[in-house]
């Protein structure tokens, strides 16, 4: 079966005033159908960034430069920007952490449900409504038909990211993009919208790109997991293989500094100093002037590290803990 | 035993929502009166001894923040006293209240809002203990290098601007701000919640450190049930605005007793291989302005009987220090089956 | 080395990694957003140069045209570019009174600016207090004083300063108090909107928290981060006031001859516009519209650069 999403060598630079960075530095992940990718990093990691990129919501300064993005057979980047607007919504979807990125406040639900279905296929009003009543079903809305006569502002944050993600349904397309949708939300509402997340997977088949700060998150979501630092994937794996056996220095610290698995009171692990700036990279592996295991061989470029299908951009991997 | 540090007495804050003309027209033909108020926070009493740290636990629409505030002396509390040594922390009513100690310094969630963006990070660690007089004119400079190196930063960054400082660096500014102060006690509101992963673990081994050093008393206000576990003594547990569940650490999280906090410490995604399955509480959480008569947790607790949606439970003993606000541990639900 | 990471951890990496913005790159990156329209850069040369005539007046105009020992009548009217009694060139032509144009307009000029800084300035003030109350002690303090700001803004400004100059009387003093009445209301109302968006961030709470005294979170805090909005207003406003002066100069109720502004001139040579002796009011004309366009370039392409969404 080939993937849902194939991205290849995706590479977004930003033009600033300190010179020209790169946000996203040839990044390669694929996700079959059916499958819940989770791409972890810290602010600043360029987890978001790859995300717009592969939509082609980059706007000036910012400009991907290279790569591939294969969306069933298609490369989005190959495409007229008509022709990926119509792929939009209709192929590959994305759910931003603010709903009311994507909800227009001043339209019904149903209306404007109904007018994302129309956009991409014609057909009749009430037909469009039904179709908008049946996604928000599927997310688990309660009352569906009472919530297409509502305006976003009379809904709930959870609420409000529900309708978005029903949203992004519509047109069942092939992948979503979901971009730490459930960062706003209270620990209940999102573990019930995690819970119908995990549920779609199943039942559509779509694949999922599960775009977060939040290890616990990903780790009890995602099957895959890619971690993100200074714009580059520096390791990839299964959920298990990457939370179970972390290979990355990088990640094991991070796996590391979340509390809850220490004794109350002890001092956590840490990372030493802050995430960096792109504009301001020491050679070689972005990592090194933080890492415990860095040597002078980590100035230079760190090759990927195999594990079977678990990499690790690394000099120095962890071998087996 | 000696009085304890911090006494907050069933405290109550209601902010008034004001009443567009609309709404006053509306309701003067429905034969109604005008305008609700937002129920914060309603009848919290909480105490913290010298040397405690304190959880506050919940989500959004708690009132944790709000309770926060009122021990920081930002709002006056509508009902109920909060004292300090027996002492007042602010007098006052509505928008104009008068805090009336420096002994409680607040730390805020977003160090990218909390820092006067135009001043020098010296200036804003030291002018509160300049104009009060805690320190003297003379050795300020010291004692503002001395600070930004306690939090683990440079002396000489005393000269530069918040925004050339990353969000942990802005964190720990923000602590030697509050420290700068000599405070009895601190009021942490979602310290770390903005900060990532491993920069939360740096200013969470900061406070450990801080704590240890100078003997520190915290009210740590919180969303993040690990968090609060590695650093807090007790917790106490909020929803819609009352504590329902108040115990120590560690027996909250080795048996939760309320369901809310059963619920709650369910839907927590935990690190871990494998998928997860989440128990999530069913149901919104609903609004302060209009919160459900009886228990405000009964619309969506499984164990939910008739007596929980007329009779608000009091918080009562459960044994070892612990006190719990649910009709189960307090005679019973009522009967008829649960829905 | 882990031990010394735990709580000196960001110093670790810290050396190379930030960026040191000083005061003085703030200002050349200021400088070189602004440099990126050619037009504005044009017209703060052109304000440059104007000022430096006004201001320069008596050292660079050809004669003090108010010294009436040096007019003469013979050289009433003269042509732009004739040659008078004073053995030099008129370059923009005499006035009824034989003034060179050019020195009047010079000295006019003085005026004009003179007129519209203070008042400017002395409206900033005005207004940035008026502003700041009203959004720091809320309440019925800010009720109060903001519909008394909505009401005059209702009002056109031109109207109010036509009524206070003829209840105040004629003269520069007069004119300003005038313009400044009429105008701090703009700087009133953006300072209010702009310290009601800063009074709910958090580093204000914090200040109230610790507590600092009002006055300190008033001017150290509230003050320093509502001023880039009201800069861009200033430069507008002063511009405006320059046209508001000479609008009351033309109508005859603003400054008498003896303390000529622009308006004044344009209103002396106005009865002359149909009798062929056009420069007496055109030139004036063209350096007051040069002058008012030319602060609105720079306002605008400084409201470019200071807005947020601008910056990279």
């Amino acid at each position: 079966m080939s993937a849902a999403l194939d991205i290849q060598g995706l590479t977004t630079r930003f033009d600033t005033r300190g010179g020209t960075v790169t946000a996203v530095d040839d990044v390669s992940f694929s996700v079959d159908r059916g499958r819940i990718m989770g791409l972890v990093g810290e602010s600043g990691s360029g987890k978001s960034v790859t995300g717009f990129s592969i939509l082609g919501l980059i706007d000036e300064p910012g400009r991907v430069t290279d790569g591939r993005v294969i969306v069933e057979e298609t490369d989005l980047r190959s495409l007229s920007p008509d022709h990926l607007r119509s792929m939009r919504g209709r192929k590959v979807s994305m759910v931003f952490q603010d709903p009311m990125m994507t909800l227009n406040p001043v339209l019904r639900i149903g209306d404007q449900m109904a007018m994302a279905v129309r956009v991409h296929e014609p057909m009749s009003k009430a037909k469009a409504l039904e179709r908008a009543r049946d996604a928000l079903g599927t997310v688990g809305i309660p009352s569906p038909e009472e919530r297409l006569a509502a305006y976003p502002h009379q809904l709930s944050g959870g609420m409000r990211q529900r309708v978005a993600i029903a949203t992004a349904l519509l047109h069942r397309p092939a992948v979503i993009i979901a971009d730490e949708p459930t960062t706003a939300l209270d620990v209940s509402i999102q573990g019930q919208i995690l819970a119908e997340v995990r549920r779609l997977a199943d039942e559509t088949h779509t694949a999922i790109v599960w775009i977060t700060h939040d290890l616990a998150v990903v780790s009890s979501l995602a099957d895959d997991i890619c971690v993100m630092y200074a714009g580059k994937i520096v390791e990839r794996g299964t959920a298990e293989e990457v939370i179970g056996q972390p290979r990355h220095p990088y990640t094991r610290g991070l796996l590391d500094s979340v509390p809850g698995q220490h004794a109350p009171g002890t001092h956590l692990p840490q990372i030493p100093g802050s995430t960096p700036q792109l504009s301001h990279l020491p050679s070689g592996c972005p990592f090194r002037n933080r890492c415990p295991r860095a040597t002078q061989l980590c100035a230079s470029a760190p090759p990927l590290a195999r594990f079977g299908d678990h990499t690790a951009l690394c000099h120095h991997p962890l071998e087996t803990t | 035993m000696t009085a304890p540090l911090l006494e907050i007495d069933t405290v109550s804050k209601r902010f008034p929502l004001k009443a567009t003309l609309a709404d006053k027209v509306a309701a003067r033909l429905a034969g109604r009166s005008a305008g609700g108020a937002v129920h914060a926070v309603t009848d919290v009493s909480l105490t913290v001894e010298r040397g405690e740290v304190v959880g506050v636990v919940g989500e959004s629409g708690c009132g944790k923040s709000t309770l926060g505030r009122i021990v920081s002396g930002i709002y006056a509390p509508t009902e109920g006293t909060v004292l300090l040594d027996g002492k007042p922390v602010a007098t006052g009513r509505e928008d104009h209240v008068n805090k009336l100690t420096t002994r409680v310094q607040m730390i805020h969630q977003d160090p990218f809002a909390s820092l006067n963006p135009r001043m020098k990070v010296g200036e804003t660690i030291s002018e509160g203990p300049r104009t009060h007089g805690i320190v003297s004119a003379a050795e300020v400079g010291d004692k503002t290098r001395a600070l930004l190196e306690q939090v683990g930063l440079r002396g000489d960054y005393a000269d530069r601007l918040p925004h050339q400082f990353s969000g942990g660096q802005r964190q720990r500014i923000a602590i030697a701000r509050a420290l700068a102060m000599q405070p009895d006690l601190l009021v942490l509101d979602e310290a770390v919640a903005s900060l990532d992963v491993s920069i939360q673990a740096q200013v969470l081994n900061l406070f450990l450190d801080l704590r240890r050093d100078l003997g520190l008393t915290a009210l740590f206000i919180s969303h993040d049930l690990s968090v609060v576990r590695h650093v807090c003594d007790r917790v106490a547990i909020m929803y819609l605005g009352r504590v329902v569940e108040l115990a120590s650490a560690e027996r909250l999280y080795a048996e939760p007793k309320h369901p809310y906090t059963q619920a709650l410490f369910a839907s927590v995604p935990t690190l871990g291989t494998g998928r997860q399955d989440f128990r999530p509480i069913k149901g919104e959480i609903p609004s302060p302005i209009d919160p459900p008569p009886g228990c405000a947790f009964h619309p969506r607790c499984p164990f939910a009987g008739p007596r929980c949606r007329v009779e608000i439970p009091r918080l009562t003993d459960a044994g070892a220090g612990r006190t719990v606000a649910c009709h189960l541990n307090d005679g019973g639900v009522g009967q008829e089956a649960a829905a | 080395m882990s031990d010394v990471a735990t709580t000196t951890g960001e110093t670790l990496a810290e050396p190379a990694a930030a960026p040191i913005e000083t005061r003085a790159m703030r200002i050349k990156n200021f400088w070189s957003d602004f440099r990126a329209s050619k037009v504005a850069v044009a017209a703060l040369v052109v304000i440059v140069t104007l000022l430096v005539l006004a201001f320069g007046a008596p050292l660079v105009a050809p004669q003090d045209p108010y010294d009436m020992a040096m007019l003469d009548w013979l050289d009433a009217f003269l042509r732009p570019g004739e040659v008078g009694t004073g053995g030099y060139v008129h370059v923009l032509g005499t006035d009824n009174a034989g003034r060179d144009m050019l020195s009047a307009i010079f000295y006019g000029l003085r005026t004009s600016f003179t007129i519209g800084l203070s008042a400017g300035a002395l409206a900033l003030v005005i207004g940035i207090s008026v502003g700041l109350t009203a959004a720091y002690f809320g309440g019925r303090v800010e009720s109060l004083l903001m519909r008394i700001i909505d009401l005059q803004l209702s009002m056109p400004a031109i109207l109010l300063a036509l009524v206070l100059v003829a209840v105040l009387g004629q003269g520069v003093i007069q004119i300003i108090l005038a313009l400044v009445v009429a105008q701090y209301a703009y700087f009133a109302r953006t300072t209010h909107g702009a310290a009601t968006v800063e009074r709910g961030k958090d580093y204000i709470e914090a200040a109230r928290a610790t507590p600092l005294p009002t006055w300190r979170v008033l001017f150290k805090h509230l003050l320093p981060n509502v001023l880039p909005p009201l800069i861009v207003v200033a430069t507008v406003q002063v511009a405006s006031a320059i046209a508001l002066e000479a609008t009351l100069s033309f109508l005859g109720v603003g400054l008498p001859l003896t303390e000529p502004s622009l308006g004044s001139l344009i209103s002396n040579g106005f009865k002359y516009i149909h009798s062929d002796r056009y420069w007496l009011s055109i030139y004036p004309g063209i350096f007051l519209m040069i002058t008012v366009v030319a602060i609105n370039l720079v306002g605008d392409q400084v409201r470019t650069v200071l807005d947020p969404r601008h910056a990279r």
